[in-house]
């Protein structure tokens, strides 16, 4: 591994982030360079391993699926909230089975599922690899199994492992 | 601060409706979280100003500086990245600390410890890779 710019993406990062938080200047540029470096070599320091994507085309894919995925939930979870119709909604635990074991993936997941109005991530046994998840409005649980592991865990599965 | 500016409509509206939006969905997840009964529930209403409340106000904010700037405004994007990967932990801490809690009282809402998969679902759908 490079030793001296481990973590490339992160440094790119990094200086984008800066750069798109001050104005750009070449001495912005060494300046965000310079902290960009010494973040990476501090990640480094904590952390060895680093994350492998294998396939990089299919990000803009996940990505625009989850968009789609918040606005649309975003709309249920709000109409649920306002039409005040208690009794008719049943909220509910799920139990997903996950063949995902990459802690990178499981991450992702995580934050999509969080940030997905509706679906809250609750547990997750490293064991047995069962996720917990709790569901706003559960019409049918085995809807909600198939959902989770077609739409996302076999698209996180071809990126990260 | 003076309100002195003069911005088209073809840039007010949409800044205005993605205004309208975002904070539209702030105020029902608050009042969702107010007005849901049980602790579950209640992790599902904020999510809304987190995500698309949020995005909205952020999207606003990015087309109107745009404007007033002459050139491309978009740090404003940082926030909903680091809302959108900051959240998680919050919601799962709390999540499982009520799981936790209500497992180790019995409470008869939530399932046991070890949940037992639905059986044979992964032999009949097994992926490619």
């Amino acid at each position: 591994m490079n030793r001296l710019l481990p973590y490339p993406l992160l440094i790119v990062s990094i200086v984008v982030m800066w750069l798109a938080l001050t104005r750009f200047s070449v001495g912005q540029l060494l300046l965000g360079a310079g902290v960009a470096l010494v973040a990476a070599q501090g990640l480094a320091a904590l952390r060895p391993s680093t994350p492998r994507l294998r396939r990089w085309d299919l990000i803009p894919k996940l990505i625009g699926i989850v968009l789609l995925d918040i606005v649309r939930s975003n709309i249920a979870v709000a109409r649920l909230i306002l039409s005040g119709k208690r009794a008719k909604r049943k909220s509910g635990f799920v139990a997903i089975p996950l063949e995902l074991r990459d802690p990178m993936g499981l991450a992702v997941l995580a934050v999509i599922i969080t940030s997905t109005p509706g679906t809250a991530w609750l547990d997750y046994s490293d064991r047995r690899g069962v996720l917990l998840l709790h569901i706003f409005d559960l019409v049918d649980e085995s809807e909600w199994v198939d959902l989770i592991k077609t739409r996302y865990e076999y698209l996180l599965m071809e990126i990260f492992e | 601060m003076s309100v002195e500016y003069d911005i088209p409509l073809w840039i007010a509206l949409p800044v205005s409706a993605f205004l309208l939006i975002g904070a539209f969905l702030t105020l029902t997840g608050t009042i969702g979280l107010i007005r849901l009964r049980i602790f579950y529930d209640r992790l599902h209403a904020p999510t809304l100003g987190s995500s698309w409340g949020t995005g909205a106000i952020v999207i606003a904010s990015m087309i109107l500086f745009s404007y007033l700037e002459s050139r491309p405004v978009v740090h404003e994007i940082l926030i909903g990245i680091f809302v959108t990967v900051t959240t998680p932990v919050t919601f799962m801490l709390l999540g499982r600390a009520a799981l936790y809690r209500d497992r180790s009282e019995g409470s008869p809402l939530v399932p046991p410890m070890d949940v037992a998969p639905p059986p044979s679902k992964e032999t009949t759908a097994e992926p490619a890779s």
